[in-house]
């Protein structure tokens, strides 16, 4: 099927959120990576999941609104997906690279709403690496519908992301979550905080396509 | 029984000289001056959940002694503008755009609590901003935080994510609520428990709006104490030993002031930058520059003094 969107609020900034397949049941929903936008059209990786597909365009990327004058942080951004689960309810979420860590903070933040979260590969799961680099301080001319918003590629893979501050949010998650292996991780490329993930033993690891059958 | 007059006099309380705005990559920064505009400049960054008037008693003393003052608004606060996002390093850049719109050569700048703080990590990326730099309780140190074992900790940021996470689902409709001038007061104490109830009252009168209903503070309502993310006190300190301008840090010592890191002596000097000066103060709480203005304002002029 083709592609198609409806548009969420989260304050005053619209957020596009694609359905890439019709279903029934828990929704899968994919976090692009930075940069990224959602795919025009259901990936082949999604083939196990019987219900509906869903990816949505973290604000400043792909059909989502631009804020005025970034102000992006990961935290900020878990409203975005929060967003979505106001509206559809609980959810899988499968994230690429920034998008997994935007997946694991906001599936320890609504550990209720998130039935399982597969961290995979893509762009920006590194950020600023665990401690911050270099301040780097620039005063970019405002954009207004530039996308992806320089803002989110310049605030947003400098985040620092320290991995026991990730695995505060596998606690959240372990400790809430009556699934057996709530967190799986896909991803080949492991930044510290993924590795310290993965390495938790509550945390399994499989290839992406099965991890998502485990949670269909 | 509140008084039905809606204005408030403090002693030695001036309005801004001159007021204007920066923009900020489209967003509007509320700017206010007082002395004289060929004096040499101050920049001051107020604090979390301050907003530049409350240098209003402050900043004149500074100027009376022969210098151009400039503060502005942050981000939702204020007078300037709500952004649609927040955060630290977008504070951090809005303070670039203003001191950049101020000056094109170095300036003193001067940072309290949390706008100190940003401080460090600006001009640690851009030590060509400042030609000194005062601090005023803005040193965030690892080793003052209270004593909470794990568990607590996480109990604690688990409790203020869902918080947050609810505040911005109900964004749209947020707003602060209306109460008289002494009720936004005394609503305001718990965070200044040390400041007077005549200065809480001259605050509502420059810092909230008067409408219909009554007076409504003026900062974002969708904005929080606290909410830092990842961030660790001690990432700040490495900014602070890599300064090479000279340095002025005065601390608080009061530990029950509910504001402020409460950093002391001994958590900062080993990260003084060379020739750095420390100041600690055991009896004058997190809001030094209005408990103790004029002496306050006093060292810092005598700190300032070869760099005119």
């Amino acid at each position: 099927m083709m592609r198609r969107t409806e548009f969420l609020l989260n304050g005053s900034l619209r957020l596009a959120l694609h359905t890439l397949a019709e279903g029934e049941g828990r929704p899968l929903l994919l976090l692009h990576g930075l940069g990224e936008q959602s795919p025009m059209s259901r990936p082949e990786w999604t083939s196990a999941w019987n219900g509906p597909v869903l990816a949505l365009d973290f604000t400043g990327h792909g059909e989502s609104d631009v804020p005025v004058s970034g102000g992006y942080t990961p935290e900020g951004l878990m409203s975005d997906v929060d967003a979505v689960l106001a509206e559809h309810g609980p959810v899988t979420i499968v994230g690429r690279g920034f998008g997994a860590w935007v997946g694991l903070l906001v599936a320890g933040a609504r550990t209720s709403h998130v039935h399982g979260v597969v961290l995979f590969d893509g762009s920006g799961a590194v950020g600023g690496g665990s401690q911050p680099p270099t301040p780097y301080v620039n005063v970019l001319p405002a954009s207004g519908t530039t996308k992806p918003d320089p803002y989110a590629l310049l605030e947003l893979s400098r985040d620092p992301r320290p991995p026991d501050y990730a695995l505060d949010y596998v606690r959240f998650i372990l400790e809430d979550s009556e699934i057996e292996n709530p967190i799986v991780v896909s991803a080949r490329i492991r930044p510290e905080w993924l590795a310290a993930v993965a390495s938790d033993i509550g945390v399994i690891e499989l290839p992406l396509e099965q991890a998502i059958e485990s949670f269909a | 029984m509140p008084s039905t007059d809606q204005t408030r006099e403090f002693p030695g309380a001036k309005a801004p000289e001159r007021t204007g705005s920066i923009d900020s990559s489209g967003l509007r920064l509320a700017l206010n001056e007082w002395g004289e505009p060929g004096a040499p400049v101050i920049a001051m960054v107020h604090g979390g959940f301050d907003f530049s008037r409350t240098f209003d008693v402050f900043a004149p003393m500074i100027a009376e002694a022969g210098w151009r003052v400039v503060a502005w608004d942050a981000r939702g606060h204020g007078d300037s503008d709500h952004a649609h996002l927040y955060g630290w390093a977008a504070d951090v850049r809005d303070h670039l755009a203003a001191i950049q719109s101020i000056s094109s050569e170095p300036i003193v700048l001067l940072g309290h609590s949390k706008g100190g703080g940003q401080l460090l990590d600006l001009l640690d990326g851009r030590p060509s901003l400042a030609r000194a730099f005062v601090n005023l309780d803005g040193l965030p140190s690892q080793f003052s935080s209270p004593d909470v074992n794990d568990r607590e900790r996480r109990r604690m940021r688990r409790a203020d994510l869902a918080s947050g996470l609810d505040r911005r689902r109900r964004r749209a409709e947020l707003t602060r609520r209306p109460d008289t001038i002494e009720g936004l007061a005394e609503r305001r104490q718990p965070m200044n428990p040390r400041l007077t109830r005549e200065w809480l009252e001259y605050l509502v009168t420059v810092g909230a709006r008067h409408d219909d209903e009554g007076w409504r503070w003026k900062i974002d309502p969708v904005l929080h104490l606290g909410g830092f993310g990842p961030w660790r006190p001690g990432w700040s300190l490495d900014h602070l030993a890599a300064l090479e301008m000279p340095f002025l840090g005065v601390l608080s010592g009061v530990q029950d002031d509910p504001m402020g890191w409460k950093s002391r002596r001994g958590d900062i000097e080993p990260f003084l930058p060379p020739g750095g000066q420390l100041e600690f103060y055991d009896d004058i709480g997190h809001f030094l520059h209005i408990e103790q203005t004029r002496f306050i304002a006093d060292l810092v002029l005598k700190f300032l003094e070869p760099h005119r």
